[in-house]
């Protein structure tokens, strides 16, 4: 039920973001979302990809050095209260939060958001006790395709 | 797979090896001969060498023990760019039958050259120094040392033809090549720079090739410091036996002295070359034991006799005996060069304090460099390290953590705060000979 991520380490200088993701295109990988995080030194991109295992081996067959997560996905409907909603669940679990960012679908009026846990088996066994979506690869491709 | 062990019938001994286990009496008598015919040859030959006596009021006469040695003038690496290119020859070229010359990198190089018997004593060196890292006939090993003017390549090549093993001599370079030659050919030994090694080592886990699952079972490394850690790194990485050698071009190239399977020391060829250790403020000699200079007197060498040269190189001979059986005095394993110093607002830094920083902070050796520059009149020390998948993190948090404790550590082993910056993998240039770690751009 988990996505894999990838994050890379960013040198904070101009031009470095373009190179991994000029990578992706030639091989025709699809970027479905990515989140920056930076400092005043560094960044670290993180990605979701179409086909994970294929990217990192693109990124590293080109000398990136590529980290491996596990993040957790979540469906909600694109409407005021939808983050809220599954905020207030992973707080009744007491799980805490590493970061989240959200993307939302070009098709129909739904939004997916991106968890980080340190334990993200608890963060998923409380999203479907409550009854929330949680997306796996192949329905995540589906819901992009 | 189970790798290979040295295990030969005589017991370890190969018979190259017969000079390392001469009896303590006998090795000072060969000595002795040859360091009063080594002085008297120079003298008869070398004008500068014969004008240093003189001036001292001595003759060759003068070496009447091992000790006297010490009465004998130092030569140092200015003496060779200063007689450029051929001052301190003792041969004619009619005799000279090869000329290597280092990189020169700072100013002009220097050249040094052999005769036929130097070419021989050369490769019988190299070859105990094999013999010592348990290399023997039968072997198959990848010389990545590079050929040309630099002595690495064609010193390891012919010793390692002298020992009987076989020699591949692909030289340095194109890695992705070294790797299919590695597990197509069934290598068994490898030599190259450490640095190079490790370069190796990191380019061959990306093309998903594990190289403790093929035979390779020795590297040969020498030409630049390292440390014990990143031995450890490079041996449990690649699942060999890492050994150091030690040599330089102004006296033979590799082959002056050489680890054994104890792995704690140097054997010098002390028969070939007479160590000494001195205080390298005063000149004077340090009893066994005693950190401070390495000197080396060429005992054999015909072309170019090297009396007491200044290596520049910091280490001690090691006063105990071997429990290899070599009779062959052993230097500790030089961890810095005096030449490599850094003096940095006052404070003395040695790139390997550095490397040992990160070291223990990382567990293990990620490719660096030291960056000095001036920035208003006051010099600036910024390591530059790169990311490792060992400290690569989704998480700000972890990363910035991993940096401090590198900052921290650093700072505890030498002393003062100097800047510190993450860069991208790769993004520090690979050696494909000596490591450049330290970039000066201070500009004197």
């Amino acid at each position: 039920m988990k996505l894999t991520q990838l994050s890379l380490f960013l040198e904070n200088r101009p031009g470095r973001l373009i190179e991994p993701t000029r990578l992706l295109a030639a091989e025709g990988i699809n970027v479905m979302t990515l989140c920056l995080a930076d400092t005043a030194e560094f960044g670290i991109l993180r990605l979701i990809v179409q086909d994970p295992k294929r990217a990192a081996e693109v990124l590293n067959g080109a000398g990136w050095t590529v980290n491996l997560t596990e993040v957790v996905a979540v469906e909600v409907p694109d409407q005021p209260g939808g983050l809220a909603a599954v905020l207030g669940v992973f707080e009744q679990a007491g799980l805490n939060v590493e970061y989240v960012y959200a993307f939302t679908l070009r098709r129909d009026d739904r939004a997916i958001l991106v968890f980080r846990f340190q334990e993200p088996d608890q963060a998923i066994a409380a999203l479907q006790a409550s009854g929330h979506q949680v997306l796996d690869a192949e329905r995540l491709d589906a819901l992009v395709g | 797979m189970l790798k290979e062990l040295w295990n030969d019938a005589a017991g370890g001994f190969h018979p190259a090896s017969a000079p390392d286990f001469l009896p303590e009496s006998a090795l000072k008598e060969v000595q002795l001969r040859r360091l009063r015919a080594v002085v008297q040859r120079a003298y008869d030959n070398v004008a500068l060498f014969q004008e240093r006596l003189r001036e001292r009021g001595l003759t060759p006469a003068a070496i009447e023990s091992l000790a006297d040695i010490r009465h004998l003038p130092f030569t140092v690496k200015a003496d060779l760019r200063d007689t450029y290119p051929f001052g301190l020859f003792a041969s004619p070229m009619s005799e000279v039958v090869r000329l290597h010359a280092s990189s020169g990198t700072t100013g002009k190089p220097i050249v040094v050259a052999y005769t036929r018997e130097d070419i021989e004593v050369w490769s019988e060196v190299m070859a105990r120094t094999l013999a010592c890292c348990s290399l023997h006939r039968g072997d198959i090993v990848q010389n990545a040392f590079g050929y040309g003017l630099f002595t690495g390549g064609l010193g390891a090549h012919y010793g390692a033809e002298a020992l009987g093993a076989t020699v591949i001599p692909i030289s340095g370079g194109n890695t992705d090549r070294q790797i299919m030659v590695i597990r197509d050919f069934g290598v068994s030994a490898l030599f190259s720079t450490p640095s190079y090694f490790t370069h190796l080592v990191e380019r061959a886990s990306e093309l998903g090739i594990d190289l403790r699952e093929l035979p390779l079972r020795v590297g040969v490394f020498g030409a630049e410091p390292w440390s014990d850690g990143m031995r450890s790194h490079i041996e449990a990485a690649a699942g060999i036996s890492a050994f150091d050698i030690y040599g330089l071009s102004e006296i033979i190239g590799p082959g002056v002295a050489s680890e054994c399977p104890e792995h704690h020391g140097l054997h010098v060829f002390e028969d070939h070359f007479y160590p000494e250790i001195i205080d390298p403020e005063t000149g004077e000699p340090l009893p066994d034991g005693e950190e401070g200079e390495l000197v080396l007197t060429t005992l054999s060498k015909r072309a170019m006799p090297m009396i007491r040269y200044r290596t520049r190189d910091i280490t001690a001979i090691i006063p105990e005996r071997c429990g290899c059986g070599r009779s062959l005095r052993r230097i500790q394993r030089i961890g810095r060069r005096s030449d490599d110093m850094i003096i940095i607002r006052g404070v003395n830094i040695f790139p390997s304090q550095v490397e040992a920083a990160l070291l223990a902070v990382e567990g293990t050796l990620p490719h660096y460099r030291i960056i000095l520059s001036r920035e208003q009149g006051l010099d600036q020390m910024t390591v530059e390290v790169e990311v490792t998948p060992e400290v690569l993190s989704d998480q700000v948090r972890v990363i910035e953590d991993m940096r401090e404790r590198i900052a921290q550590a650093i700072e505890r082993i030498l002393g003062i705060r100097v800047g510190l910056r993450l860069v991208e993998p790769h993004s520090i240039e690979r050696s494909q000979g000596k490591a450049k770690r330290v970039i000066d751009q201070r500009g004197d």
